[in-house]
């Protein structure tokens, strides 16, 4: 029988192994970390349903060589594109974002913070990123926010950036450096028009509408950001977010930035960069170069794969069942490894959570490569 | 004869809604001509029966004359009717294309047979057809896109999980659909999409709505096998 079908006890005789044998590498802090993640888990195991609570792996003990800083082994979480409306019209999709802040709140040990990875509103309406903002204070970690279009092109940002403050940024994390960006710049196609700011935001929310420009990073952002990465040792791991993924998938629904080649340029540089990305609503994987993407679910609603250019990495999610209204939403969490890359688990609420490894990536998928699902996309 | 028939079809063909009189010869025999009428006039009248031009004897008509013509009552009749929406109408494209020669036919075969007049039509007529089906599939468009179109509650259109109608699967209706315990057509699907996430009310069979759309989604859909059944 093939290796990947080991039983239930083979794998928990590898693990117990596993454990065993990092035992006696640890010092007495990490010894109680293996305690308590370890006795937690048995406690919670037989608790919560299996989408609640992932088993972590703990710290190593013994870090990796460190290159420049050392990188200390952590998690985040995600919650994104939530699309909320205003409650008297939709209350659904706010429903959706509780269940996925209960998701984060729930996680033990808690994640270090947690992204929200942009299209918090639906039409970029003050009433609905005020309710997103309102419901993002209830999450117990820190929140770090990044913007998407839906957020953006009824008042160009304004009120977005009044609660959010400026949409890219960058923060150093536990030896990562980490770059927030602002990837759905489109070029004016709405002066010439006369698009009032509704028809404006309404073209770029339709995600098939080819009335609106691409998504880019543009010129300023990739200026700040040569300047940013300038301080940044090539050694050390940069974790960038971005809303659209940084290359180019499918144009005719913006899973596309049209300057990716430029800012992928800006990154090559670095000995290992992940990119974490919304708008995609779905699992997606890819590796170019030195650059590993991870897209992210959504808590609104899935899109289906595009008809043509899927990375040859991504193992695709189930099809979502149309009777479920949040089959093929979720949350997720990123291990964040020494090396900097980055472990997914994508908690795809009512199934099997699915887990896209860093080593998958690294080994050009040859290793763990994620299980495939069973009901396939059209 | 052959004259007014002439005038006729030329005359229809540049605007559409003409009816042609050719009065002015016949009536002069017997009645006193209308001013800057002479003998050998004729005159153009309007669908509406009362807006009229007249035209020169011996008026000899080619596509640009009868446009003339044609434009020249529709700006007589727009000068009485000035509502807005017939100036918005009367701006638009033409409503058909350009007519194209038939082919001639080969000799010794005039007398078609039942085969080849279903195949006898012309660019035109396709130009025709295709222009009426790229209605129907705007519109289909137009209302997938638009949750107040289909009478949706919550905000919800059909692109926010069906862009360019992706994953509808149109090809593999029919099909026996587990959660509503019957054999299910196309239209049913999306009644049911209508029905509950996007909380509108079911379309009948026949409203043009959900027959815009169908059309919209099988448009979609072009060169995907037929796969009913297929789950």
């Amino acid at each position: 029988m093939a290796a990947r079908h080991k039983s239930v006890e083979t794998k928990y005789y590898e693990m117990r192994d596993k454990l065993i044998t990092s035992l006696p590498r640890l010092d007495r802090r990490d010894f109680f970390k293996v305690m308590g993640a370890t006795g937690m888990a048995a406690a919670i195991k037989g608790l919560f349903p299996p989408h609640s609570f992932q088993l972590l792996e703990v710290a190593n003990a013994m870090p990796l060589p460190a290159k420049g800083d050392a990188v200390e082994k952590f998690t985040f979480a995600y919650i994104s594109d939530s699309h909320l409306y205003e409650e008297k019209l939709n209350d659904q999709f706010i429903r959706a974002i509780m269940r996925g802040i209960d998701d984060v709140n729930r996680l033990d040990p808690q994640p270090d913070f947690v992204l929200f990875g942009g299209d918090l509103a639906q039409l970029g309406q003050a009433a609905e990123l005020e309710i997103g903002a309102q419901l993002l204070k209830e999450v117990k970690a820190p929140i770090k926010m990044m913007v998407g279009e839906h957020d953006w092109y009824l008042d160009m940002g304004a009120k977005w950036k009044e609660l959010f403050g400026e949409p890219n940024y960058s923060f150093d994390h536990k030896g990562v450096h980490f770059v927030v960006l602002n990837s759905v710049v489109e070029k004016d196609f709405w002066t010439a028009r006369g698009l009032t700011p509704m028809e404006r935001m309404k073209t770029v929310a339709g995600l098939d509408n080819s009335a609106q420009s691409a998504f880019e990073v543009g010129e300023v952002q990739r200026m700040w950001m040569q300047q940013d990465l300038a301080k940044v040792d090539k050694s050390t791991p940069v974790i960038v977010f971005s809303h659209s993924p940084l290359y180019k998938y499918y144009r005719n629904w913006n899973f596309w930035t049209d300057d990716a080649d430029e800012v992928q340029a800006l990154l090559r540089p670095f000995e290992h960069v992940t990119v974490i990305h919304g708008h995609t609503h779905q699992v997606l994987t890819n590796r170019i170069d030195n650059m590993h993407f991870h897209g992210v679910l959504s808590t609104a609603w899935p899109w289906p794969y595009a008809p043509e250019g899927l990375p040859k990495y991504t193992v695709q999610m189930s099809r979502a069942n149309p009777f479920d209204p949040q089959d093929a939403c979720g949350t997720g969490q990123v291990t964040v490894n020494t090396d900097g890359l980055c472990d997914m688990v994508y908690n795809l609420w009512d199934r099997n959570p699915m887990h896209v490894r860093a080593s998958y990536l690294k080994s050009m998928g040859k290793k763990d490569k994620p299980e495939a699902p069973t009901f396939s996309s059209y | 004869m052959k004259r007014p028939i002439a005038l006729l079809s030329l005359a229809c063909l540049a605007g559409g809604f003409l009816l042609l009189r050719m009065e002015a010869q016949e009536a002069s025999h017997h009645h006193a001509l209308p001013p800057g009428y002479t003998q050998g006039s004729g005159e153009i009248l309007l669908c509406d029966g009362a807006t009229r031009v007249m035209i020169p004897p011996n008026q000899v008509f080619d596509r640009e004359t009868a446009q003339k013509y044609s434009d020249e009552l529709m700006e007589l009749w727009m000068q009485k009717h000035p509502e807005k929406e017939w100036i918005m109408a009367a701006a638009a494209p033409a409503p058909s294309p350009a007519p194209t020669p038939q082919k001639p036919k080969e000799p010794g075969k005039e007398k078609a047979t039942q085969f080849e007049i279903y195949n006898d039509f012309s660019d035109r007529d396709q130009r025709i057809w295709q222009e009426e089906y790229d209605k129907f599939v705007a519109e289909g468009n137009r209302i997938f896109h638009n949750a107040e179109a289909f009478g949706g509650t919550v905000g919800i259109s059909c692109d926010m999980c069906h862009p360019n109608g992706a994953n509808t699967h149109a090809e593999t209706y029919p099909k026996y659909q587990v959660q509503i315990q019957r054999v299910v057509l196309l239209r049913d699907m999306i009644n049911w999409c209508l029905e509950h996430p996007t909380k509108a009310k079911p379309l009948a069979d026949d409203d043009p709505r959900l027959r815009a759309m169908e059309a919209y989604i099988m448009a979609q859909r072009a060169g995907k096998t037929m796969a009913p059944n297929k789950h």
